[in-house]
């Protein structure tokens, strides 16, 4: 029943699948992997650019240009987090465990709920030239909607890795992650350096989002299945690798793929999690974590 | 986002038409008859729960116009349980127990009605269904009538394979949600795909709230199949649609539908548009229909739709909704009482007389006749809701005593045609 | 002596609610779900607030409960106390399971392996037909009511005994050389192990007796609702409320978690019935930002402070 055909498509859709969880989940790398913040918020505000990229959707301007013009304001939104999250949480050193999780948790909760009381549970879309067809390669159907979303994905890790290996405040974000005496004695401020991280992180999800419904409908609820996905990717890459980011999310999105086409649907969500416990299990450190 | 304000309108909605009412009209004894369900007005079903809801409010004026029940007010209490099974047990404990309320309607749809199934049998209480399919065939309540107009599955089904068969289909794929409603249908289905000797080439379940089905369609693709029965919810029928535009199915498919929710409701027809064309569908009613009064009502109903802003045209719920209205009007004052053994007894024994046609129940609570048809979408174009009006865009092809053309087969040359 | 006292008055008290007549079902409906976060809230605390690993997956634990009860009622008609024993036992393995996990996982990690743990369950749950798989089952209730007026007067009633229990079991655990050796990893683990703490052994006991209780509160859902379903019973909610009460009500005391279960389910029950359900997570997530922001020891703590000022 298992053409080569059909495995050879769903390799292919994966591809393209796995891409789009890398992009989303970029911005997880860097406030969690690189500086070490439970950020269980994350998918969150994901869903949050959505619904924002659904709102200015609905004056005409194309998904894509609207994700990239919430990004400034995802920025700011990003630097008020972490502001926050600095202030009441890493200085005070004491318990910072479980408060500094619970805080997150009880926001993405908020940012959920708050969804649900303005929109409703109803699903959102957006409409473009581009969704709804396919480019047809034989045949093969390739959905316009996941190539435009796989575009947008290399273009982002190819921006953030050259941000990040060419730039001083790239540069500066990997290494206080690692160090932050050294760079301390370097003449850069870790503490802004960290605000800066977290707003890159956080602007990124605002693109994301716009993938996200350009992809597929959206619904408050999502962002629980997004946890799964996004911190499997992170976990999976290793804490503080970008390209890794990029082939972990490449082996969770082949797999899901394959496994949706062979198993159902019905086992997709335990892909991620299932992929991401065993990593937790055996391999902690990711495949190219340090 | 507007559910305060629909709670508020729902309970005090009566109380403002009683007091607009001419003065010529009393209520004696002062106590409202309650009548209190939960309807999804938002989530997946919120579409048809909207339209299904005008329906039903128009009964309960109605009836305060003629002076209410046994003389008293009709007060109609109504809650969002948001499409989610999980918060109806929670609604309907309240309705009772809380709001106190003399009788009972099931929300709209199967899997938002199976949880209070064992809670009102075993507290004994009459439930009106509301477009459920078999929701009572495990738990066997004596006191559930459903206004729905099918019996068991082989009634839907069988028309769809039928008309697959004729068309020289010999395999077929089938694909269903996992929800109450589409395993319910999708097994009977099964079974009289077994009996009749079609070749599966496809049978999977997905989860309810799967959204990508490119997988599930390039599968029915390469499984060559040449008919393709789908149980689903409204919001998959939708992604099914967009899905099988993007990626296609084949051109050795016969023909494609068969239980897809959703499709009848007027904001999901109008939003599909030519995406619709060729699907086989089954239906309650669609305009060419004769039912006694069903055209003013659609008329009436109209009107209000538009000023609430929900389907305009309200083909599938609405009528089934009123006659709900109109069954316990007739049980109520025969028996001249809201005892619901009482109640339950007559709904047994008689044949109702309602805006779409009588409606009698057989032991199990369901449709005694069927009055199904499966319908096939032609000619749709973009962006118009007038044109679903007219008679010729949703063509009834079975059954013969309702049949308006023959189905065009196969599903491509369907999607094309005028 | 006094907490034996006390409490067994409370229970007297609660059975005397529980036959008299006159008062609406709604209030035992309603209690229930009371008595149940108590119960969750007590567990998640031993875990979280003694020993301060954070378990995101309590939903995994009330559905092995609740499963585990389907399934000895479905096979053999277990009547309620066995399915709930039932329930208990395997949780607690799960508890056990998880808290071998513990061996490898710090911090974020631990609570990022206890959501995979929820998913990872309902997945398998969603495709068991027995359980009824994503559709869900409808149950009826046995016709055994002690003797009780109604069903849910006994499950009332039931889930009360169980929350003494729970409280009694959290006071044992702070009290015993466990609740220091608990609170010594919380405040440094590698201390403890250092100082001879047998960490590994404290924590498996923590995260089992943690566990064996929220699945002893998940156990009477099935009956309660005479239906189950995996999305309602694997709710992400669970673990913000589970977590959320005891953090507001004050993790360090057994009663700290009793504080604010019994407030916040109160006050989310008041909610329900007159406004609406989402305004429950709202509610319990902006309380929890903002204790965790400004009061981190709880209401327990600010009763402390403001004691201390007051002198």
């Amino acid at each position: 029943m298992f053409s080569v055909d059909l495995i050879f498509e769903a390799t292919l859709f994966g591809i393209l699948l796995g891409c789009f969880y890398a992009a989303v989940s970029l911005g997880l790398s860097v406030a969690f992997g690189l500086l070490d913040v439970p950020y269980v918020a994350h998918p969150a505000l994901l869903i949050l650019g959505s619904y924002f990229t659904y709102l200015l959707c609905k004056t005409g301007i194309d998904p894509v240009v609207c994700g990239v013009l919430l990004m400034p304001i995802f920025y700011v939104i990003g630097i008020g987090f972490y502001r926050f999250y600095h202030e009441t949480f890493e200085k005070r050193s004491t318990d910072t465990g479980v408060r500094g999780l619970a805080f997150f948790f009880g926001m993405a909760f908020i940012i959920e709920v708050c969804l649900i009381l303005v929109f409703g549970v109803d699903q959102r879309t957006v409409a473009a030239s581009y969704i709804g067809s396919s480019l047809e390669i034989g045949d093969y159907r390739f959905p316009y909607r996941m190539l435009v979303a796989f575009g947008i994905a290399l273009t982002l890790t190819f921006v953030l890795t050259i941000y990040f290996s060419k730039t001083f405040t790239g540069r500066a974000i990997k290494a206080v992650g690692q160090d932050e005496g050294a760079l301390r004695l370097m003449g850069a401020n870790p503490v802004r350096i960290k605000q800066i991280a977290f707003g890159i992180a956080t602007s990124v999800n605002a693109i994301a989002g716009a993938m996200l419904i350009i992809v597929g409908p959206v619904e408050p609820a999502m962002d629980r299945i997004y946890i799964g996905r996004t911190f499997c990717v992170v976990v999976l890459a290793g804490l503080g690798s970008m390209s890794g980011t990029l082939v972990a999310g490449l082996v969770l999105g082949i797999t899901e793929s394959i496994v949706m086409m062979t198993f159902g649907a019905s086992w997709a969500p335990a892909v991620s999690f299932g992929l991401l416990l065993l990593m937790l299990g055996v391999r902690p450190q990711g495949l190219f974590g340090r | 986002m507007d559910k305060m304000r629909r709670k508020v309108i729902g309970a005090g909605g009566a109380g403002l038409l009683a007091s607009s009412l001419p003065s010529g009209m009393a209520f004696a004894q002062g106590t409202p008859v309650k009548i209190g369900m939960s309807m999804p007005q938002t989530g997946g079903l919120g579409a048809g729960g909207q339209a299904a809801l005008i329906g039903l409010r128009m009964w309960v004026e109605d009836i305060n116009a003629k002076g209410g029940l046994l003389g008293r007010k009709v007060e109609f209490i109504v809650y969002d349980d948001q499409s989610n099974g999980a918060n109806t047990p929670g609604i309907y404990t309240k309705l009772i127990d809380v709001d106190k309320v003399d009788l009972l309607i099931a929300p709209y749809a199967t899997n938002v009605t199976a949880p209070i199934m064992p809670m009102v049998k075993e507290r004994g209480l009459l439930l009106m269904g509301n477009f459920s399919f078999q929701v009572n065939a495990k738990v066997q309540h004596d006191m559930w009538f459903n206004n729905a107009p099918w019996g068991d599955a082989k009634g839907w089904s069988e028309g769809f394979l039928d008309a697959g068969k004729k068309a020289g289909a010999k395999s077929i794929a089938i694909f269903a949600a996992e929800g109450e409603f589409q395993q319910n249908l999708a097994n009977g289905a099964r079974e009289i795909i077994k009996s009749t000797g079609w070749n599966v080439a496809y049978d999977q379940n997905y989860p309810g709230n799967n959204t990508d089905f490119s997988s599930i369609i390039r599968s029915v693709r390469a499984s060559k199949a040449e008919a393709v029965f789908v149980a689903c919810y409204p919001n998959e029928s939708v992604a099914i649609m967009r899905s099988v535009n993007e990626i296609g199915l084949g051109p050795q498919v016969q023909i494609f539908g068969g239980g897809m929710v959703g499709l009848q409701f007027g904001p999901v027809m109008q939003g599909l548009g030519s995406l619709l064309n060729g699907v086989v569908n089954y239906n309650s009613y669609v305009p060419g229909m004769k039912y006694p009064g069903i055209e003013d009502f659609l008329k009436r109903y109209t009107e209000r739709a538009l000023a609430a802003k929900v389907d305009q045209l309200g083909y599938y719920l609405p009528p089934y909704n009123y006659a709900i209205g109109q069954m316990i009007e007739q049980a109520v004052n025969a028996t001249k009482s809201l005892d619901h053994k009482r109640l339950a007894d007559y709904l047994r024994k008689n044949e109702m007389k309602t805006i779409v046609g009588p409606i009698s129940f057989d032991k199990n609570g369901e449709r005694a006749k069927p009055a199904l048809v499966q319908a096939q979408f032609r000619n749709i174009k973009d962006n118009d809701w007038d044109q679903f009006r007219a008679p010729g865009k949703q063509v009834v092809i079975w059954p013969s005593s309702e049949k308006q053309g023959d189905v065009i087969t196969p599903f491509d040359k369907a999607r094309k045609a005028t | 002596m006094k907490f034996a006292t006390y409490s067994s008055l409370l229970l007297l008290g609660l059975l005397g609610l529980s036959v008299m007549g006159g008062v609406n079902e709604y209030v035992f409906f309603a209690g229930f779900v009371v008595l149940q976060f108590v119960v969750l809230a007590t567990a998640w605390n031993i875990l979280g607030g003694y020993a301060g690993y954070v378990n995101f997956g309590v939903p995994a634990f009330i559905a092995v409960g609740a499963y585990t009860a389907v399934v000895l009622f479905k096979s053999i008609s277990a009547p309620l106390l066995v399915q709930i024993l039932g329930g208990g036992v395997l949780a607690g393995a799960l508890g056990l399971g998880v808290g071998l996990l513990t061996l490898k996982l710090r911090g974020i990690f631990f609570s990022i392996a206890t959501v995979a743990v929820v998913f990872i369950l309902e997945t398998i749950v969603n495709n068991w037909r027995y359980v009824g798989g994503a559709t869900g089952l409808q149950l009826t209730r046995p016709a055994d009511l002690w003797f009780f007026d109604s069903y849910v007067r006994m499950l009332f009633f039931v889930m009360a005994v169980l929350a003494v229990m729970s409280v009694a079991i959290a006071r044992y655990v702070q009290d015993s050389f466990l609740g220091r050796g608990l609170r010594a990893v919380r405040d440094s683990e590698e201390a403890a192990e250092c100082s001879g703490v047998p960490t590994l052994k404290i924590k498996l006991i923590a995260c089992t007796v943690s566990g064996a209780l929220m699945g002893i509160a998940g156990a009477p859902m099935p009956m309660y609702l005479s239906y189950i379903e995996p999305s309602s019973t694997f709710n992400l909610s669970y673990s913000i409320y589970a977590l959320g009460m005891p953090i507001i009500g004050g993790t360090s005391h057994w009663i700290g978690p009793v504080i604010g279960a019994v407030l916040l389910a109160t006050l989310q029950q008041i909610v329900t019935v007159t406004v609406s359900n989402e305004l429950n997570v709202l509610i319990v997530g902006v309380l929890l930002v903002l204790f965790v922001v400004i009061a981190p020891e709880g209401i327990l703590g600010l009763i402390k402070k403001w004691k201390q000022s007051s002198k």
